[in-house]
């Protein structure tokens, strides 16, 4: 049994040694993922309001191939960790080269991306390091009096935004969700630096093999992709009525979803749940069918662009989110609905 | 098999958003009256998780939580789902820990407890929803972690777990002990039945102060804490919904069927 506290770190150093912003980068299909272009912009703003260094650690046995381009987005300087151990994401083997170089380079700030790697990574990180840790963030920002990190993210579900700094835990660390700020303007007279972390991957660290990867072949468009989501909740009142909901999301080539007491009644899988504890869409259109809007769903599909409410009960919630609405039954709505989008597209 | 779950209770988030209030000066969520807490909606999968494991290789559930006096509801409910027993973790000292004192006061927990296999987290809370205590309390522990499990199976001395990522999942072999933080893909947690509900209630939860489980006041103190909420604010929304009617339900679904397609 393990019951040390190995690998614990007390959050007890100083915060003056540290300086700078270390980007997490992050590689998929051999170049730069379009999140770590975001996050090297991301850090050279920060790192020019603290008057800093901006630095980017690339992991993988290709890796080196790809720091110029980081420079060339806007980092001073590459950290490349050049080894096949690191090609996959490996949450004991990212650990230890990026908590090592931490450690050797101290930084103020370390961004991540809020992605499977980064969700991963920098709980873990944060927790060998003894940093301040700010998850899936949507506003960062340089507090002007403190100079502190001060990260925005939403918490309950999407229904509040918290603000959080680091008064002297260091790093300063967060993760930012794809997509929240532009990818940075490429600039190839850039000049960096390159440097090679020193070490490799300990094998003898590797707890957690990965054994398998398997990816999966989703039928039909994916609810996550999307365009158009036709979600169903209580209020459809069994499995068989889903039909309805998959007419009309075939019409408008759109995917199904449904609210958590839908899954829970078992009517559709659990992975078409949409809400806090299932999958958060953003699609073009998102139509919300016998849902009555409980804040766990709306969490789920806030970022649509267009929400459409159709439920009996004209007080229910969804419609305090929704663009358009309908109040009425379902039953007598949908087939109507269905019919008219269908002529409308062969007009 | 001995495995430990960390539970939370949580406001619950089906609520409709309307009965859902802040206040900014304390930056903290006002309870809503006659809306009881629940069990954050993973954790009561990690209790889901740790049953079946129970149900094939015996051994024993221990249930923890870090709350209020009411928390011992969610032990109570995990004794109810198949835990055998649980412990309270309650001082005015652990009110509002960031996720890293929350790690702390859980890892001095698991060590007064002493032996384990395994220590199951749900992958995030319902309400602050960070995702980070696990690792955390996993680095403190010094024992290997993997996040975001939808299955997990046991073998001799290590687990095989099926790990979310976005395109599909990982299988990956964990020794024991390790931790492990559940996804709700693991499956609906049991319903309690009748003997075994009663027999929850009626249980008196003990409950462990900081010197029980010898945290050092330094690491409690908020001074001390590796982060701090400097303001807490529900977003505004703009939305005015524009109802469409219609002589019958045909006709207002005729009306949105013409209003949609100049959309999409």
């Amino acid at each position: 049994m393990t019951l040390g506290l190995s690998g614990y770190s007390d959050g007890g150093q100083t915060m003056d040694n540290h300086k700078g912003v270390l980007v997490c980068g992050e590689i998929a299909d051999g170049k730069l993922a379009p999140v770590t272009i975001e996050l090297i912009g991301l850090g050279r703003k920060l790192a020019d309001e603290l008057g800093e260094q901006s630095s980017v650690l690339l992991m993988g046995s290709k890796a080196g191939g790809l720091a110029q381009e980081a420079i060339a987005y806007g980092a001073d300087n590459v950290y490349v960790a050049e080894d096949s151990l690191l090609d996959h994401y490996n949450s004991d083997a990212y650990t230890q080269i990026a908590a090592n170089l931490c450690q050797q380079v101290l930084p103020s700030i370390m961004l991540l991306g809020h992605t499977d790697i980064g969700l991963d990574l920098a709980p873990r990180l944060n927790g060998r390091l003894g940093g301040g840790l700010a998850m899936d963030c949507i506003a960062l920002s340089i507090d002007p009096p403190t100079k502190l990190l001060a990260s925005t993210r939403p918490v309950f579900g999407g229904n509040a935004h918290a603000t959080m700094v680091s008064k002297s835990a260091r790093p300063q660390m967060a993760t930012i969700r794809p997509k929240t700020v532009p990818p940075a303007a490429c600039d190839a007279s850039r000049q960096g630096q390159v440097i090679p972390v020193e070490g490799k991957v300990d094998p003898a660290a590797i707890k957690v093999k990965v054994v398998e990867r398997i990816k999966e072949q989703a039928e039909g468009v994916k609810l996550e992709d999307a365009e158009v989501v036709v979600s169903g909740g209580r209020g459809i009142g069994g499995a068989q009525n889903f039909a309805m909901l998959r007419d009309l999301a075939s019409v408008l080539g759109g995917a199904v979803g449904a609210s958590r007491p839908a899954c829970d009644e078992g009517w559709v899988p659990a992975r078409l749940q949409v809400g806090q504890s299932g999958k958060v869409v953003s699609p073009k259109l998102y139509i919300a069918v016998a849902i009555s809007g409980a804040m766990a769903h709306i969490a789920g599909c806030l970022g649509s662009k267009v929400i459409v409410a159709i439920n009996k009960d004209k007080d229910a919630n969804i419609f305090s989110v929704a663009h358009f609405g309908v109040v009425g039954d379902y039953k007598q709505i949908l087939p109507a609905l269905t019919a008219k989008l269908k002529e409308l597209k062969s007009a | 098999m001995n495995t430990i779950v960390c539970v939370k209770q949580v406001l619950d988030p089906e609520i409709p958003p309307a009965k859902f209030k802040i206040d900014p000066e304390t930056k903290q969520v006002i309870p809503p009256p006659g809306v009881p807490p629940v069990i954050s909606v993973y954790d009561e999968r990690a209790i889901e998780a740790a049953c079946r494991l129970k149900d094939k290789h015996k051994g024993k559930i221990t249930a923890i939580s870090m709350g209020t006096e009411k928390a011992a509801d969610v032990i109570k409910h995990a004794i109810a789902m198949g835990a055998d027993d649980g412990f309270l973790l309650q001082d005015p000292a652990f009110e509002n820990l960031d996720s890293f004192g929350t790690a702390y006061v859980l890892a001095k927990a698991i060590q007064k407890l002493g032996e384990y296999d395994l220590v199951l987290c749900g992958r995030q809370a319902a309400d602050w929803g960070a995702g980070e205590v696990g690792s955390i309390l996993a680095e403190i522990l010094g024992i290997p972690v993997v996040t975001f499990a939808c299955d997990i199976q046991g073998a001799d001395k290590t687990l095989r777990v099926k790990r979310l990522v976005s395109d599909g999942f990982e299988v990956l072999e964990a020794p024991m002990p390790c931790l492990i933080t559940v996804s709700s893909e693991i499956g609906l947690p049991r319903l309690p039945a009748g003997p075994r509900l009663m027999m929850a209630r009626k249980k008196v939860i003990p409950v462990w102060k900081a010197q029980d489980i010898g945290a050092e006041p330094a690491k409690l103190d908020k001074a001390n804490a590796h982060t701090e909420v400097t303001a807490l604010s529900v977003p505004t929304r703009k939305t005015e919904c524009e109802i469409i009617a219609g002589a019958t339900p045909e006709e207002a679904a005729a009306n949105l069927a013409m209003k949609l397609s100049k959309l999409i």
